[in-house]
């Protein structure tokens, strides 16, 4: 009786672990395709922008690789045009991140409701995200045109003279915001949008049997029932943020006087135009930690309040 | 009566948001409408809104001037292999992490989480390095493979399919199944919207492609729709009508596909943001 347990135990355990070697073997081949990609287009890419910091050599002679240690970090540290670039990055972030995320959640509250053109609203705010930034930044750069663009004419209409736009130093890198906020806000209203539904109809009943107002609802329920959802808009926003490439690429080159130039764009020129691999690599590297930081940081400072 | 106060301010608020919203993009459809002088002169009045000249020869000699069905091809079909490549590589990646029992898929799990946080902007100069390694530049690899695998699919696939129950799946594998078709003949079949979220969430990220292909195509036979487009732009002399044809064309077929697939766009934004 015994050992007919035992056998068939034991039994049981070997089809068991036999199934269980099996599964190993599905589970390595299924991810196996993915993995090895990973691996080769991002993991291996990342490892070399490490290694890269460390060096010096042109983009396009890659055998004539040297170790200078720290000299592209030292010399990072007392560049300008790099603590300029990074100033800007941090400005465009720091203004667009609570002015986008304000304008979604107004939006979202704008079309959280039972209007019948609701969903026509809805399209209306979300028709630029899925406009692509190339065609928005070239749509733009004709709309900020400083003697015939369509945005001086409406200022006109209210008696504002022309401005200059992209072509001044002090206004180039807000007309880049508020061209960003104007794309991107649809996308985050969507995120709030199903945030707002998710939250209990009895919730605005109760408190207004109880004699709260409309304002005293948004204070009291609708806000903080938004928390998860807006460190989440919060965190998104900001990561894409700091990688501000493509408007200023486009719509300024950086310019005027640098007033556009960002990190993102500072890898780019050091690395494909003037050929500074290495130097390249270092910014990299820099602007890694900071989205890291970034990401880390939302998420713990958002959490403690 | 307060109520209808309240419809009515909704109103009011969102027809003027809308406005400020749809103007920009309504001026470049009217626009390319317009013969070049008739933009300018209709700038300083509603009439720039209107389209009261109709006319395609905006469109008729952006196309002469530039290859611009080419660059929408070409964007077409590096995008759609990218996306549907993708989707096969990536749910059988997210299945295995969801469904099956491994040493080691713990670990690739949280990798691949952690992985997300890589910018693109910081791996941009040894991407292209490895990529130049392989002679993939100026070939499609170079626009293609790179990007089939992607961490955030295999998220978004991997948290579909834990939903899935297993008996469904074990019941399957007793009828002797093996793991391949079970996947492609059950789960597959159940899991249509999450396949369909993920190819238009991926379809437009690189549909706006910009920054690499730049770097890793030379001539005009690779290139998108998105240089395209910019190259126009800069190429003298400067049309604006001729401009606002290309950008439209740009625009329309992106817009059809949303349209056609906005549910499971918006889907996708929304379950990231409340997962997150």
């Amino acid at each position: 009786m015994q050992t007919a347990m035992n056998a068939h135990k034991r039994e049981h355990i070997s089809t068991f672990s036999r199934q269980r070697r099996r599964e190993t073997l599905v589970g390595y081949s299924f991810v196996t395709p993915a993995v090895l990609l990973l691996i080769f287009f991002l993991v291996l890419p990342f490892l070399l922008a490490v290694v890269f910091g460390f060096t010096k050599f042109n983009l396009l002679r890659p055998d004539k690789i040297h170790f200078t240690g720290f000299d592209n970090y030292k010399l990072l540290f007392t560049d300008g045009l790099f603590y300029k670039s990074l100033w800007n990055t941090l400005y465009f972030t720091i203004i667009v991140v609570p002015v986008q995320s304000g304008v979604a959640l107004m939006l979202a509250l704008l079309v959280n409701n039972s209007l019948k053109l609701r969903n026509v609203f809805r399209i209306a705010y979300f028709s630029p995200v899925v406009t692509s930034m190339t065609v928005i930044a070239i749509l733009w750069i004709s709309l900020y045109n400083p003697n015939e663009g369509l945005i001086n004419s409406a200022l006109h209409f209210f008696g504002i003279s022309n401005q200059p736009f992209l072509r001044s130093s002090s206004q180039a890198m807000n007309s880049i915001i508020f061209m960003s906020v104007w794309q991107a806000a649809g996308y985050q209203m969507m995120i709030f949008l199903a945030g707002l539904q998710g939250i209990s109809k009895d919730l605005y009943e109760a408190s207004s049997i109880d004699g709260a107002n409309k304002l005293q609802q948004l204070r009291y329920i609708t806000i903080p029932s938004l928390y998860n959802v807006t460190v989440f808009v919060l965190t998104i926003t900001t990561i894409q943020a700091v990688k501000l490439f493509v408007q200023p690429y486009i719509m300024t080159n950086g310019g005027p006087e640098n007033s556009t130039r960002t990190l993102a764009l500072l890898i780019y020129q050091q690395g494909f135009q003037f050929r500074n691999a290495g130097y390249a690599s270092a910014i990299s590297v820099i602007f890694f930690l900071i989205v890291v930081l970034i990401s880390f940081s939302m998420k713990k400072f958002l959490r403690d309040k | 009566m307060r109520n209808t106060r309240t419809k009515l301010l909704l109103y009011v608020l969102n027809f003027i948001m809308s406005l400020l919203f749809i103007i920009p993009l309504l001026w470049m459809i009217v626009s390319s409408l317009k013969p070049e002088n008739q933009i300018f002169a209709d700038l300083s009045s509603l009439k720039s809104l209107l389209p009261l000249h109709i006319t395609l020869d905006n469109y008729r000699s952006a196309f002469e001037r530039i290859p611009m069905l080419k660059y929408l091809f070409n964007s077409i079909f590096y995008v759609s292999v990218i996306c549907i490549s993708g989707l096969g590589v990536n749910s059988i990646c997210g299945y295995a992490l969801a469904k099956l029992r491994f040493r080691g898929s713990e670990f690739i799990l949280v990798s691949i989480i952690a992985l997300m946080i890589v910018p693109f902007e910081s791996i941009l100069m040894p991407l292209y390095l490895v990529v130049n390694a392989l002679h993939w530049v100026n070939t499609w690899f170079a626009l293609i493979v790179p990007f089939i695998a992607n961490c955030f699919s295999i998220f978004m696939f991997r948290q579909f399919f834990m939903d899935i129950p297993n008996e469904i799946l074990e019941s399957a594998s007793i009828d002797g199944s093996g793991p391949l078709k079970t996947f492609a003949s059950i789960v597959v079949p159940l899991s249509g919207p999450v396949f369909a979220t993920v190819f238009i969430l991926d379809f437009i990220s690189h549909w706006g492609d910009f920054m690499w292909p730049i770097l890793v195509t030379t001539g005009e036979s690779l290139r998108n729709i998105q240089l395209g487009i910019q190259t126009f732009f800069t190429l003298p002399p400067i049309f604006y009508g001729q401009i606002m044809a290309t950008l439209t064309f740009t625009t329309v077929p992106i817009i059809v596909l949303f349209l056609l697939l906005q549910k499971y766009y918006v889907q996708g934004i929304t379950s990231a943001g409340i997962k997150g």
